[in-house]
């Protein structure tokens, strides 16, 4: 229990005590919520789990593909 | 340039331009891990408060750093299952696997240890602090070595079986996809040319500081710890490009002999050092190969055989299929001809397991199956149409080889005249304005010299994902090539807006510290 205190404590005071941290900090969640939030769910959709719902199907279009004349 | 070729250039071109991004922050958070670790040791034996504030300014570069990098690798994870999706499918666990190590071990381990070392000056035992600094810097490597592991299985693909069932690979040795040559050989060279970058760099800086004659203690001695790091990385690095040659001549020779612009081999091969190539230079044409060159003698043997006399085979040879014996005498290989007909047999193997498999017949499938393994080590070749698809582009990667090369010598240079200054010249090394100018000018240079590594090894591997299986036009996932390119623009104005706010960051950082005391740390 004491242990788990010190370790709450050392990322508060850590986290209350930053100076570049707070700007770091923020650039790095702007960059999740764009990277996450914007490019993964509008522009980065699995494509083999979006098209298709089974790992058969799946391996059945990259089967097809692989075989198609390229 | 019909539709598959312009989705393939986009999906590539978004895919380097990421990977490229990414490898601006690691090598830095590489090398300055241990370079961070080094002076906090030295304060932890010595109890110098001076090497105190110093660790501290460096751990914060470090830091700013890390947090430019966060999550920059994500983004080629989610390309791979967009645009690279059938390529993500036949890769199978190899790829999970070592990836997933990384995320569970490494990524963890490094990111435990970091809220240690920033918040825990005053919180953990400076024994126990020191070590997470350490414990940092090894979880660094190791995050390194899975992700190299993953990516010297797409150099040469061993540790697996293809299941045509599930039409991906499957993982059946996994000791030798991490101890493959190419695995090993690539690990050290990323991770010591990391330390390289990384001296520069703190040289670099520290150089400003003294041109400015701010903090000139701590500036000459972040140049010291910074010289021996950096002089080991470079020596490390060129023994292990030496290990890398002769690795790549053994299981990638196509590359070898593109970064090279070797289009007919000889015994006692020489090696260009300096070279322009000639750009109406085609396969199979009597055309000079250079404009203009110095090359040195028998040299090429040596880097990848390790003796003068051994035989070089150039792209035509290796096209043709021929090998040159010491005495002369030829020996007739696989051609790249007899290789694009084993992979169409390996094709027809494949359309003849799926046909059994739609009928419900298991007696083919079995038959089928055991045909495709005789020719599968040439599935990938099955999708060229002549020959001249299985070269790279060779002035691409001739001249990211020898910018690569041109410049690790002049790193090796740089550390051995910067240590002599420092330790013998100090008064040399604390007012000369050229070498100060010098160190701040190799700052973009190490950057140039590293990633002109990657753009070797990339392309060099040209044009297949995985080497001899699957080419990236195979690779690609069944949508426009539209899409690619919209999201290949959004990158280049994110990326680059994310650049500059991270630069500007570090750059005030710097430009504040430098201001201040950076002994006096607290």
């Amino acid at each position: 229990m004491n242990f788990l205190r010190r370790v709450i404590d050392l990322y508060v005071d850590g986290f209350r005590n930053m100076t570049v941290g707070r700007s770091l900090w923020l650039l790095i969640l702007i960059k999740l919520f764009l990277f996450f939030v914007v490019l993964k769910l509008f522009f980065f959709p699995n494509f083999l789990a979006k098209e298709y719902s089974t790992d058969e199907a799946r391996a059945q279009h990259v089967r097809t593909e692989l075989l198609e004349d390229k | 340039m019909n539709e598959l070729t312009t989705l393939v250039d986009w999906s590539r071109a978004q895919f380097a331009l990421t990977a490229m991004y990414h490898w601006l922050f690691v090598p830095l958070t590489l090398g300055l891990s241990v370079i961070v670790a080094i002076m906090e040791t030295i304060y932890y034996k010595t109890h110098d408060s001076d090497w105190l504030g110093t660790t501290k300014f460096w751990m914060t570069v470090f830091g700013i750093n890390f947090a430019m990098g966060v999550a920059t690798g994500i983004i080629l994870e989610f390309e791979f299952g967009t645009n690279w999706s059938n390529y993500s499918w036949f890769v199978g666990d190899i790829f999970g696997a070592p990836l997933a190590i990384e995320g569970l071990l490494a990524f963890f381990m490094e990111a435990t240890f970091i809220a240690v070392m920033f918040f825990g000056w005053k919180k953990v035992s400076p024994r126990f602090h020191l070590t997470a600094t350490w414990l940092t810097a090894i979880g660094a490597s190791l995050s390194a070595l899975w992700i190299l592991v993953a990516n010297s299985w797409m150099q040469y693909p061993v540790g697996m079986e293809f299941n045509p069932y599930e039409m991906r690979n499957v993982m059946d040795d996994f000791w030798a996809l991490v101890m493959s040559p190419v695995a090993i050989n690539k690990f050290f060279h990323s991770v010591l040319s990391g330390w390289t970058l990384a001296g520069v760099f703190v040289i670099g800086v520290s150089c400003w500081l003294l041109l400015k004659r701010r903090n000139v203690a701590t500036a000459l001695r972040s140049i010291k710890v910074a010289g021996w790091v950096g002089l080991i990385g470079i020596l490390a690095t060129l023994a292990t490009g030496d290990g890398s040659a002769k690795v790549v001549s053994e299981v990638q020779p196509m590359k070898l002999a593109a970064m090279e612009g070797l289009y007919r081999g000889e015994c006692g091969q020489s090696i260009t050092a300096i070279g322009i190539l000639n750009p109406d230079k085609k396969l199979g044409d009597d055309e000079q190969t250079y404009l203009f060159d110095i090359s040195i003698p028998y040299g090429l043997s040596v880097l990848a055989k390790g003796h003068t006399d051994e035989f070089v085979p150039g792209i035509e040879d290796l096209l043709d299929g021929i090998e040159l014996t010491q005495e002369g005498d030829t020996i007739k290989g696989v051609s790249y001809t007899e290789r694009i007909e084993r992979g169409r047999a390996a094709h027809e193997s494949l359309r003849a397991f799926d046909l059994a498999k739609a009928e419900g017949d298991t007696t083919g499938m079995v038959l089928a199956h055991a045909d495709l393994k005789k020719n599968f080590e040439y599935f990938g070749y099955g999708y060229f149409d002549s020959v001249e698809e299985a070269v790279p582009n060779v002035p691409m990667v001739f001249y990211s080889f020898h910018i690569m090369v041109i410049l690790g010598g002049y790193f090796l240079l740089f550390y051995l005249v910067v240590l002599f200054f420092v330790y013998r010249r100090e008064k040399i090394m604390t007012s000369s304005k050229l070498l100060h100018l010098l160190a701040m000018i190799s700052i973009p240079l190490v950057w140039i010299c590293s990633e002109a590594g990657w753009v070797t090894a990339e392309v060099g591997r040209q044009p297949w994902v995985i080497e001899g299986l699957m080419p990236a036009k195979a690779a690609v996932s069944d949508i426009p090539a539209q899409s690619v390119m919209v999201t290949f623009m959004l990158f280049a104005v994110i990326f680059t807006g994310l650049l500059a706010a991270e630069i500007s960051i570090m750059l005030k950082y710097i430009s504040r510290k430098s201001k201040e005391n950076i002994d006096n740390a607290k």
